[in-house]
């Protein structure tokens, strides 16, 4: 294929997963604004008023970063895997594998779709939550590097479920188990500085804590980890996730027999 | 130049079932090949491996002179797949179906429009273009996959039982287009269970059975193997049991018909004059078997 033809194929990946996901807004871009509405009102109004402020912010305020990233997050990856899993699932996957379209372009689609629906649902999760508090950026270099290299890290993940993925309940046990208490202890809710050292130890390890500080630092321009460490933490992963899904479909992982 | 070349074809499930047992196979371009085989032969396993959907365990597979393995891109463009089962998203447009594919074919959008309203409206679903795909009859899905399987202009169409559960007419109509394409320059190669749409489409044929193949000739030469004919002929005058005619086997099925066996080498000519002798006059007749399904059954009942 030339580069022209590899472009529109990618488009072609790209434009149909947009479609999808705009066609079912209902289920994919309003449920997540509700839920960060409902934890702000909670969280933020109810409960934060009776908190102290964090790093010099009221509770309300320290946690929109987090519940920002942890809706790019969910959407991200759960965009991918469904829509790469259903097209597995109805053998649909086979219009691509019968096709000329490099590995690397269909893997570049897919999570382009999972990234496009991240930011648009992280842009509408931030304007709700404009109706709460005003919104505050301090640096918005690093508040697109985070939300973008997020994204693309749990779209690249959700791809790698899908491949794996043999039945429906096996794209709900990584978000249930492993990406919703990573999010939740990534300090969307809490500084780590509160916490026992042991436990700041522990933290430390969960990478989801490094996107959550370096885009809540965009905002508020605080941070419990040093931020530039989370640009390597995920870039990191997002070349090793991405080399090893290209390894899966060369080797037709859960597509070929 | 040879369309399709497969020498010592493999392949072996992780359950270890050997669905291919290292088959060889030439299809010539421009041919209208049949390829047949019981349930469970190895025949949608081949056409996996020729379409890059299922990994072989051992052999080549050249199309177009190309390797499959050396030159996978190329190789993808020359072929265009109609599998048997329905492999379409159902939640997807028609029309978008179609022109998705194309793009992952890297043919423009404007392109792949106009070529897509040729092949819809020549498959009759033009009109259902806006629909989604889950909304079309067994046989408009059927059509669908080969619009979609057209969209790159294959050089090689491969056809998975594209006929199955289709009506008469839909399959009478999907003959004349697959005809057309093959006069057009189409290589085709047909797997189908009924074998009636062999004998009148394709001009040569192999068969399948447990992983091998077991005949490979033109239909043919395949079909001048065939040594006897069931005619049925359709009497009048016949009152009473009939005086049997040495060598041949004749069978009285009820006052209107009988059932005739005519061996390689006997004459009909002389059964008709026997009746006659006897005070009756065939009016019509017809020829009850078909002549490709007993050769198939035959042969894979052999093996």
């Amino acid at each position: 294929m030339t580069g022209r033809q590899k472009l529109t194929a990618f488009t072609t990946i790209f434009r149909k997963e947009v479609t999808r996901f705009l066609r079912i807004w209902p289920q994919t871009i309003i449920p997540s604004m509700m839920m960060m509405a409902l934890y702000f009102v909670i969280f933020g109004k109810f409960i934060g008023s009776q908190i102290d402020d964090i790093n010099g912010f009221n509770y309300m305020q320290f946690i929109v970063p987090g519940l920002v990233m942890m809706s790019v997050i969910t959407n991200s990856y759960s965009n991918v895997v469904s829509s790469f899993f259903s097209t597995k699932f109805q053998k649909s996957v086979e219009e691509l594998l019968v096709s000329p379209t490099p590995d690397y372009i269909l893997i570049l689609g897919y999570i382009s779709g999972g990234v496009a629906r991240g930011l648009i649902v992280g842009t509408a999760v931030t304007i709700t939550s404009m109706l709460f508090e005003p919104l505050r950026i301090n640096n918005i270099g690093f508040v697109i590097l985070y939300i973008f290299l997020t994204s693309l890290l749990f779209a690249l993940a959700g791809f790698m479920n899908a491949i794996f993925a043999r039945k429906f309940d096996d794209i709900s046990i990584v978000p249930t188990f492993v990406l919703n208490p990573l999010t939740y202890l990534g300090g969307v809710f809490y500084s780590i500085d509160k916490l026992p050292s042991f436990w700041q130890w522990i933290s430390k390890l969960n990478p989801i804590l490094y996107m959550v500080n370096g885009f809540r630092y965009g905002f508020l321009g605080t941070s419990d980890v040093n931020v530039y460490l989370g640009f390597a933490i995920s870039i990191l992963f997002i070349v090793m996730i991405f080399m090893s899904n290209l390894y899966l479909l060369r080797e037709g992982v859960g597509l070929k027999e | 130049m040879q369309a399709l070349s497969i020498s010592g074809l493999k392949k072996t499930y992780k359950n270890n079932t050997s669905a291919l047992q290292g088959i060889d196979l030439t299809v010539n371009e421009g041919d209208f090949f049949a390829l047949l085989g019981p349930n469970g032969a190895g025949k949608s396993t081949a056409i996996g491996i020729i379409s890059c959907l299922v990994n072989k365990t051992g052999g080549s597979v050249k199309i177009f002179e190309h390797d499959i393995d050396t030159e996978n891109d190329k190789t993808k463009t020359f072929v265009g797949l109609v599998p048997q089962e329905f492999n379409f998203s159902v939640f997807e447009r028609v029309l978008d179906i179609v022109i998705n594919q194309a793009g992952y074919y890297g043919i423009p959008r404007d392109i792949a429009l106009e070529r897509a309203e040729y092949y819809l409206t020549r498959l009759d679903l033009w009109h259902k273009r806006s629909e989604p795909s889950r909304a079309l009859s067994g046989g408009m899905k059927r059509k669908l996959m080969i619009a979609r399987a057209l969209i790159h202009r294959p050089k090689l169409l491969i056809l998975d039982e594209p006929t199955a559960g289709v009506d008469v007419e839909t399959r009478r109509q999907m003959w004349d287009f697959m005809t057309e394409l093959n006069e057009g320059g189409t290589t085709i190669i047909l797997t189908t269970h009924y074998l009636e749409e062999a004998e009148k489409l394709c001009k040569n044929v192999a068969i399948i059975n447990k992983g091998k193949i077991i005949e490979n000739t033109s239909i043919k030469k395949l079909l001048a193997k065939f040594e006897k004919e069931v005619f049925i002929f359709f009497v009048s005058g016949m009152a009473g049991s009939i005086k049997p005619l040495s060598s041949y086997n004749i069978e009285k099925l009820d006052d209107m018909s009988l059932k005739v066996e005519l061996s390689k080498g006997q004459n009909i000519s002389e059964i008709v004059d026997h009746l006659r002798h006897e005070g009756i006059i065939v009016e019509t007749m017809k020829n009850r078997s078909n002549k490709l399904e007993e050769l198939f059954i035959n042969l894979v009942n052999r093996q």
